[in-house]
């Protein structure tokens, strides 16, 4: 029984960013609104750095700044510094998505996938 | 305790706020509350000790993220249109996926426990090392510039390509509308260097 609850109270925030990321893939799969899944997509990401951060937590430890004093616990900065490098990349990302999603509405003058596909089987009939 | 509970609030709210942009119509109110998201996040960093990613997530999730999207939505549609497509089989496909995530956490390493091999490979050498070989306190700097240097110039090469990659994209999507005024590149003038 104190097992089980210390798996609980140990893997419950795992469990929280998958629930999290879930959301995010569900926005994406589930709408078809180019910005709104790019919106979606974010989330998914968010949580995917949630999920390494709290990986790279240190029960008591403090932040990965040296304060000097011997023996002190930080928690681990690797992870910290991958994700660091995500979130910039990420946003570069971000902007080729929504650059390409005003492109298409230059196009077609759209950004709803059942529009756009609309479009196309009007146009050759299959 | 307490920061357990902080970091529950803090969970518990993101996860309110996914949920209500999965509802949203409204793009505005939708882009808005991915701002309020990011900073939730932002947030919860701080509380699992990553302040240097707290910093950069507040500034660059909740700020130039949301300026970008504010900008397309500006080019593009404010309201998604009615949901015409089947729900169902999107929401089989998140439940499958989150179960088998779900089940893979089964085998993780416990929260916080400094035995996790996450925390024993590098880690400890770059904490014992980098005051004296790098001389920064801020063992993050550390490793982003020094350690892992070239991780750091093969970002920035990703970022010049995504913005040339936008340039591209707009520039064309200004030309086949007629709004680019002046020279064009391929103009005689501009060639020569006459203006």
């Amino acid at each position: 029984m104190a097992d089980l609850i210390r798996s609980i109270a140990g893997h419950y925030n795992y469990w929280m960013f998958v629930i999290l990321m879930m959301t995010g893939l569900f926005i994406v799969v589930s709408r078809g609104n180019l910005i709104k899944k790019i919106a979606g997509l974010n989330i998914f990401q968010t949580s995917v750095f949630l999920f390494y951060i709290s990986m790279g937590k240190v029960t008591g430890g403090t932040a990965p700044v040296n304060t000097g004093r011997a023996g002190e616990v930080y928690s681990n900065p690797l992870p910290h510094v991958l994700i660091l490098t995500a979130i910039v990349v990420g946003i570069a990302t971000t902007a080729v998505g929504l650059a390409l999603a005003v492109r298409i509405k230059e196009s077609y003058g759209s950004i709803e996938e059942d529009v756009i596909e609309d479009m196309h089987r009007t146009e050759r009939p299959a | 305790m307490i920061m357990t509970l902080i970091d529950l609030a803090l969970i518990l709210a993101l996860l309110a706020t996914a949920v209500m942009m999965i509802r949203l119509r409204n793009l505005f109110a939708m882009v808005m509350l991915a701002g309020v998201f990011s900073l939730l996040s932002a947030s919860l960093f701080v509380a699992l000790d990553a302040v240097d990613v707290a910093f950069t997530e507040a500034a660059v999730g909740g700020g130039i993220s949301t300026v970008l999207m504010l900008g397309a939505l500006a080019l593009t549609a404010r309201h998604e249109a009615p949901i015409r497509r089947n729900q169902l089989v999107p929401l089989g496909v998140t439940i499958a996926t989150g179960a088998a995530l779900l089940y893979g956490t089964a085998d993780l390493p416990l929260f916080g426990d400094p035995a996790a091999p996450v925390h024993t490979h590098v880690a400890p050498y770059y904490l014992a090392t980098a005051p004296k070989e790098i001389g920064i306190d801020n063992f993050v700097t550390a490793i982003l510039a020094s350690y892992r240097g070239f991780d750091t110039l093969g970002e920035t090469m990703v970022v010049f390509t995504a913005g040339v990659a936008v340039l591209f994209l707009l520039r064309s999507a200004r030309r086949s509308r007629g709004e680019v005024s002046g020279p064009r590149d391929d103009a005689p003038d501009a060639r020569s260097g006459k203006v």
